[in-house]
């Protein structure tokens, strides 16, 4: 693998410890991955910010021992806590206290305490052909396919190591040939199926199933129904049932205007994917007793436009059994300025910030099935959290939350 | 063509795993344990075993996952992918950094049949069957 003098600078030391390190892991994982040459990004988001253990911390810490800062404009993911809302926190508070450690060492570092699975609805978000290094795989899978810019799967350490020398190597979807579909999914569905928020979940979780790591084309998508909030359950899901980094919507996503230019003139594998597919997506992901225990939406964290969409759904009412939003402390802000934070928290919802409910105790423990609108939750929800899932629309995890019993309507 | 994502040299017996797994939110960190219930090897354990699997999958906080598991001790032997993985790799090279572990992570299309395996990720290889 070619080094620049600047690589070969940080590799031998001159530019502290931490860039050291940081440079010496990149440089076997391009070996590894027969990376021809590092290149410059110009973003960072960082998923490792999130406790899963002491070696986390170790390395976190090792890197701030070292002299760390980041030499681009680094965003942070959740971590295990929220800050504006700590007495949500029901867990462990030595893990309380070491997740607190872990996320105090990338601040130190000069990320921007932003605790967003999110990134892409922060102000300032990359755009079409911007190389850049991003962790989570929801935003990863986002990036990609929505915004245009490019980023391989980066996973925890690496992210930091990326934004630490502001270098990764040339590979993957950060070339050309790399963004180019593998294999076409054509729709069989019914027309009116895209105007329900769930299948953008399911056809994400099946396509996962089907892709792998490889790069779907999707055929049969409608530009107008397959809103950035829709695309964002659809990649999440994908994104946690394959390892799905891309896609491309034909029509939809800014590098597929056409099939041909999604897959490059390339021979692709063909699969569709028809109504019984999505019913099997849904056996798969919802597996409901009918008790509604609790509601949790905002995995990822929910944009401004959803938070508006609930508060018009839930104003003046009051829910009957415990129901949480995950959100980003800056999109909190905005939907705070509005008077948007009111409406919600008048009608008994909890709302989660710089976290998420999947990944932290929050919730307690939830007798009945967690309902949600969202495909992530749903798949990782009965292993992380131990409980039975219904996946339903925003508007009837609602109308259930009200009732106090599932309600889940025909579309 | 095998290629080596993580070096060093272990001897195990493989778990070949029907499905790809996420070390996120599938195995649990302290024990080594499968955790999620629709995986086909779910309540197996990875502790000390040659993990084969077609790729990784789901979230980017595996190789956090894979870090722990091997600082506790209850980490895979060694990893064989058909497809490389940089989350994995990732994982492993840290450990090796901070704790001094070991854990191969090799990939190739080859089978090396019955088990124990040797998987060497220093000469990017594998070998099984009758040693």
């Amino acid at each position: 693998m070619d080094l620049s003098d600047r690589d070969r600078e940080m590799l031998a030391g001159g530019m502290g410890e931490a860039v050291q390190l940081a440079m010496r892991l990149l440089v076997a994982v391009g070996r590894a991955e027969d990376a021809p040459h590092l290149i410059d990004v110009i973003a960072g988001h960082i998923d490792a910010c999130l406790f899963h253990g002491v070696a986390g911390l170790d390395f976190a810490e090792r890197l701030v021992a070292g002299g760390g800062e980041v030499a681009v404009p680094t965003t942070l993911n959740v971590s295990s806590l929220d800050l504006i809302h700590p007495e949500l926190y029901r867990g462990d508070p030595e893990t309380a206290r070491l997740a607190r450690r872990l996320m105090d060492a990338y601040v130190a570092m000069g990320c921007r305490p932003t605790w967003t699975c999110a990134p892409y609805q922060l102000a300032w978000r990359p755009g079409l052909g911007d190389q850049i290094a991003w962790g989570e795989s929801n935003a990863i899978v986002f990036a990609n396919s929505v915004l245009g810019a490019r980023t391989n799967r980066y996973g925890d350490f690496l992210d930091i190591c990326a934004a630490l020398t502001g270098r990764v190597p040339y590979t993957g979807l950060h070339t050309d040939e790399g963004r180019l579909g593998d294999l076409v999914v054509e729709l069989r569905l019914e027309d009116r199926m895209l105007d329900d928020e769930v299948t953008y979940a399911l056809i994400g979780h099946a396509v996962g199933r089907i892709a792998g790591v490889d790069v779907p084309v999707i055929v049969g998508l409608d530009p107008l129904r397959a809103t950035e909030d829709r695309l964002k359950n659809l990649g999440a899901a994908a994104a946690s049932s394959g390892a799905v980094a891309m896609f491309h919507a034909v029509g939809v996503t800014p590098e597929a205007p056409t099939l041909e230019h999604a897959l490059g003139g390339r021979d692709a594998r063909a699969h569709f994917l028809d109504v019984e597919g999505l019913d099997e997506a849904r056996r798969q992901l919802s597996r409901p007793t009918g008790e509604l225990g609790a509601v949790s939406v905002g995995t990822p964290h929910m944009s401004i436009t959803e938070l508006r969409e609930l508060a018009r759904l839930v104003e003046g009412r009051k829910t009957k059994v415990p129901f949480y939003v995950n959100t980003s402390r800056d999109v909190h802000a905005t939907a705070e300025a509005e008077g948007v934070v009111e409406v919600i928290e008048a009608a008994g919802i909890r709302l989660v910030t710089d976290t998420c409910t999947y990944i932290t105790p929050i919730m307690g423990d939830v007798r009945g099935d967690l309902m949600t609108n969202s495909g992530k939750l749903a798949f990782y929800a009965p292993a992380n959290l131990g409980v039975t899932v219904a996946l339903a629309s925003l508007a009837d995890c609602v109308e259930s939350a009200m009732r106090g019993e599932m309600v889940v309507r025909a579309k | 063509m095998s290629r080596s994502l993580a070096p060093g040299v272990a001897v195990a017996e493989p778990l070949v795993l029907d499905e790809p797994l996420s070390f996120w939110g599938g195995v649990d960190p302290a024990t080594g344990l499968i955790v999620e219930p629709s995986h086909p090897q779910y309540g197996e354990s990875v502790a000390g075993r040659v993990v084969v699997m077609p790729h990784g999958r789901g979230s980017s906080s595996s190789s956090s996952v894979l870090a722990e598991l091997l600082r506790q001790g209850v980490g895979p032997a060694a990893i064989v992918l058909r497809e490389p993985d940089s989350i994995l790799a990732i994982g492993a090279l840290v450990a090796a950094e901070l704790y001094g572990t070991v854990c191969p992570i090799v990939v190739t299309a080859e089978d090396p049949g019955p088990g124990p395996w040797v998987v060497d990720g220093d000469g990017a290889f594998v070998l099984g069957g009758q040693l």
